[in-house]
């Protein structure tokens, strides 16, 4: 490194302080002049026709301003929430896109869904008069389950969308694939359900809208990753509010996971009532209202088919799943189960064909959309549970049949069967690595120890990749994105050499303060607590596509590079002109422009303050100041991975699972700061673990009714569920960017469920199990123990 | 009503609505927005604040009932810029990521460092049950706790 606060350092966060001191600011912290409090009444049916709405009678209540409704959206000729991704099914037939009113129009579709919009002087008027409206419904059935939705018979969401089908897609080689599992010598399959998830950052959303009368302009204050983006769409496509006349900030926020990326009905709504009744309007979703506004997660029922040659070598790989768009398409909803997770399928593995088709289906339910690795833990728990069953299939040591099929660090560049081309990456060395962490040869005896004490005692082992970094542009709109998936990035060298740093990216608990001072530290010589982070305000910040996909580093990062490049060269001119020399012959390390091979150089200090003070400047050629930007467009994907190992102890008389042991090997590619990077891959790997033992989203098959809808019923991961991770890298550098960064954001969710459930199903293994549907509940253990003892005992 | 307590070592009396919850009162009130509200059924503990030396969710206390108690807020640790001690270990060891949950993640492992007299990893992970974290996987609050606790030792042992 050549700073000592730069690249590779394990700075403690410059973030902080203000937060370890109740000093952050939250959009639920902010107060404005004149404010109202906003409270939507949501409907109470996951299905009904809405046949009046008496608006009137709450008018005249204490505190009451205004009452809005989706007619009122409709009167206003307000848009609907567009949708960003277009997916293109089999035989180039585009995906069904109904409309999304902000409110409901005649018709709900799922449970919490608004239909009014009371807002009041204070927040207790306005529960008061949401509590009072009455909204007369006609209730219709509904269409719940993801299967039951497609059933001809099935209540149909909008007259258009015929089986609620939204789409019906596939990638790969079908009759290739079909050719290779007529010459396997053993097929092995599996059936399984990928549970749905609520995500629940802990910082409930919120947003404030603020028109102002006098110029025209309106501010958003949200809870987002991704401000900008919802700048655009809600400016462009929702409100027609032109877009120097619109500003999004998202401030401190706490916690995305990809929950918080897209553009939500609340957001469009606050801003336009806030132009109705001329006042900001506030609203701060509760816990129990964002289980049901939030969008969902996962939610897959899927079949797949692994083919195999007599050695183990996989020969084709063939995966049919139906997954729940719920009743609206989110913003990024439709490119989850496709592109995220067909295109993942491949793994680490040199599969030569692969064949995956994905029906996409609305149903009365939320919109399920993107969740911390969004469809590639889906892609990854289907290949890597399937890996174990053939394993165990065909009496091939679970390491033995993974080593057999890994692609060879020397085969990168890798084209797999389903688009993607890796760049790099060394699967076999992660493996090799995480075996040895975990003591995977010493694991009998563990086992043992753990049977003398009555439980049973699994390992599970998994191998993942990511393709993250999202995006380039081009290969995404192929993809069916409407919008490019660059970052931009502006470095301002202030006349004293402090700089602020402008990035379109956005921090909710990334450490991008910290991180993205340490990249520019180490390029320009400069301390961090000499730069500055700006983000999160479209009015200070020039453009951007936010943080999801792990994409912050591999993208936001690498443009910053990109602008500290145009710094550099600017400052040698200026340098070369101060010590008249030619411009090639100056060197930028440092801190200083240097004449090579001289001991004649000006630091950067220097060379800022000239730039702003140019009294000794090369004004003929060049103008005054020292700030560039920079927009990067990536050329591929990144493509982290690993191998995980996770170790169970079952109690067979009352089946709790506890996990007993993680360890992660992950190539995230260069790391930028240890300390943060580790705390991304715990974070990842709790949730993970969540899915797999804890947490799950549950409607009632008929009446649509959210069953698991607060931290009583939805069990979130805690302190003392999780054990003492080991983490460790295993790193290659990226083959495409400046950095060499991957990104680290998801990988630990994305490895972490099918590790826990390949545990689990060897620690039953001997009972003849060989799936188990997550959460492995203490409930669904014990049934599963007990129902294949009494099969025992009936044989 | 009429309620006077001591807030951060101040007096404070303020008129409040009898329904007022204590973390209503100090956030819409009193402008303490440190204290955060992550739920509505008392789960999380983002609102969790001290009372009369005591970890509380301060969703599970009415404002009336705080009268005449001493409060202690995340925004009443810090003496100037020098941070407690527990808020230097949860700086060091990387305990907080988006910062939402860690104003009560800090005030409960105060409470956890104070009473417990000989603090390990499986006494701090069972302590934390009332705490909900999103980011960290607990994994380095764990850390966050163990270490504040053995620096408000030395510091007391010190003074």
């Amino acid at each position: 490194m050549s700073s000592a606060t730069g690249i590779g350092v394990p700075l403690r966060r410059k973030e902080d302080k203000r937060f370890l001191t109740g000093r952050g600011n939250y959009v639920a912290d902010m107060k404005l002049a004149g404010m109202v409090q906003a409270v939507f009444v949501r409907s109470p049916h996951a299905h009904a026709l809405i046949k009046g709405i008496d608006t009137a009678s709450v008018m005249g209540m204490d505190g009451v301003v205004a009452v809005l409704t989706g007619e009122d959206l409709a009167t206003d000729g307000v848009g609907g929430i567009p949708c960003g991704w277009g997916i293109t099914g089999k035989g180039g037939v585009a995906m069904k896109e109904p409309p999304h009113p902000a409110m409901a129009q005649g018709k709900v579709r799922h449970a919490g869904e608004a239909v009014a919009m009371v807002m009041a002087e204070t927040l207790e008027q306005a529960r008061e008069a949401a509590e009072a409206l009455v909204v007369d419904y006609d209730p219709l059935p509904a269409a719940v389950g993801v299967l039951d939705a497609m059933h001809s018979s099935a209540p149909q969401l909008f007259d258009d969308v015929p089986g609620n089908l939204c789409y019906d897609w596939d990638v790969g080689n079908e009759r290739a694939t079909d050719a290779a599992f007529a010459k396997a010598a053993h097929i092995s399959s599996i059936s399984l359900v990928n549970n749905r998830l609520i995500p629940n950052a802990m910082e409930p959303r919120a947003a404030i809208g603020e028109f102002n009368p006098g110029t025209g302009d309106y501010t958003l204050w949200t809870t987002s990753q991704n401000p900008h983006v919802i700048k655009l769409l809600m400016g462009n496509f929702v409100l027609n509010i032109p877009q120097h006349k619109l500003r999004v900030v998202a401030p401190d926020v706490g916690g995305g996971f990809g929950v918080k990326s897209f553009h939500y009905p609340e957001e469009t709504l606050v801003t336009w009532a806030s132009s109705k009744i001329r006042r900001p309007v506030k609203w701060v979703c509760e816990r129990s209202e964002g289980f049901l506004s939030d969008a969902h997660a996962r939610d897959h029922v899927t079949t797949a088919e692994l083919a195999l040659d007599e050695d183990g070598k996989f020969l084709g790989l063939r995966v049919k799943t139906v997954a729940n768009m719920g009743a609206y398409l989110s913003t990024f909803g439709p490119n989850i189960p496709s592109n995220l997770y067909g295109l993942l399928l491949a793994g680490v593995y040199t599969t030569p064909v692969i064949y995956c088709e994905v029906k996409a289906v609305f149903t009365n339910t939320l919109p399920v959309d993107a969740y911390r690795g969004a469809g590639r833990p889906e892609a990854t728990f289907v290949l890597e549970r399937l890996v174990d069953i053939a394993a165990t299939e065909m009496g091939i040591a679970k390491d033995e049949i993974r080593r057999r099929n890994i692609i060879p660090k020397e085969a990168y560049p890798y084209q797999t069967p389903v688009i993607m081309e890796y760049d790099s990456g060394d699967p076999a060395g992660c493996l090799d690595k995480a075996l040895e962490a975990a003591d995977w040869a010493g694991f009998a005896d563990r086992k043992a120890a753990s049977a003398a004490e009555g439980k049973l005692r699994g390992i599970g082992l998994c191998t993942y990749i990511e393709a993250c970094g999202l995006a380039p542009s081009r290969i995404a709109g192929r993809l069916g994105a409407r919008a490019g998936l660059y970052e931009s990035a502006a470095i301002r060298v202030h006349p004293t050499g402090d700089i602020s740093v402008f990035t379109g990216s956005h921090t909710h608990g990334q450490g991008h303060e910290t991180t993205f001072a340490q990249i520019v530290s180490e390029q320009l010589g400069v301390p961090v607590d000499k730069i500055d982070i700006v983000h999160g305000d479209t009015a200070k910040v020039q453009f951007g596509m936010g943080t999801y996909a792990s994409r912050s580093l591999a993208v936001g990062g690498v443009a910053l590079a990109k602008a500290g490049d145009k710094i550099i060269a600017k400052g040698k001119k200026i340098a070369a002109h101060m010590l008249e020399a030619s411009e090639s012959d100056i060197e930028f390390g440092g801190g200083e422009f240097r004449v090579a091979g001289t001991d004649r150089a000006k630091s950067f200090a220097e060379i800022a303050l000239a730039a702003y003070v140019p009294h000794d400047y090369p004004l003929e050629v060049m103008e005054p100041g020292l700030e560039e930007q920079a927009f990067y467009d990536p050329v591929n994907f990144t493509f982290p991975g690993g191998a995980h190992i996770a170790e169970v102890e079952i109690d067979p008389e009352t089946g709790v699972v506890d996990l007993v042991a993680y360890t992660a090997v992950d190539d995230v590619g260069t790391v930028i700061n240890p300390l943060v990077v580790d705390g991304q891959i715990h974070g990842g790997i709790a949730q993970g673990v969540g899915q797999a033992l804890f947490e799950n989203c549950v409607y009632d098959d008929e009446s649509g009714q959210l069953l698991s809808g607060s931290f009583m019923d939805y069990c979130m991961p805690r302190a003392d569920d999780l054990p003492r991770m080991t983490v460790a890298t295993h790193i290659t550098a990226c083959a495409h960017n400046a950095l060499g960064v991957k990104g680290c954001g998801e990988v630990g969710t994305i490895g972490s469920p099918a590790t826990v459930m390949n545990a689990v199903v060897d620690a039953l293994a001997h009972l003849g199990v060989t799936h188990v549907d997550m959460p492995a509940s203490p409930n669904r253990i014990w049934r599963i123990i007990h129902n294949a003892q009494s099969a025992m005992a009936a044989e | 009503m009429q309620i006077a307590l001591t807030l951060n070592g101040k007096e404070v009396s303020a008129e409040v609505r009898p329904s007022l919850l204590l973390s209503e009162f100090l956030r819409e009130q009193l402008g303490l927005t440190g204290t955060h509200v992550g739920c509505d059924t008392s789960q999380c503990g983002a609102c969790v604040v001290h009372v009369d030396g005591v970890s509380m969710k301060s969703c599970t206390m009415l404002a009336v009932s705080a009268a005449g108690t001493a409060v202690t807020t995340i925004e009443g640790l810090a003496q100037g810029d020098v941070l407690h001690p527990m808020q230097q270990a949860f700086h060091e060891c990387h305990g907080l990521q988006c910062g939402f949950c860690t104003p009560g993640m800090v005030m409960s492992a105060i409470e956890f460092a104070e009473t417990t007299p000989e603090p390990t990893e499986e006494k701090a992970r069972a302590w934390l049950e009332g705490n909900i974290c999103r980011c960290t996987g607990y994994q380095n609050i764990i850390d966050s706790m163990l270490a504040g606790a053995a620096k408000m030792k030395s510091t007391q042992a010190g003074a």
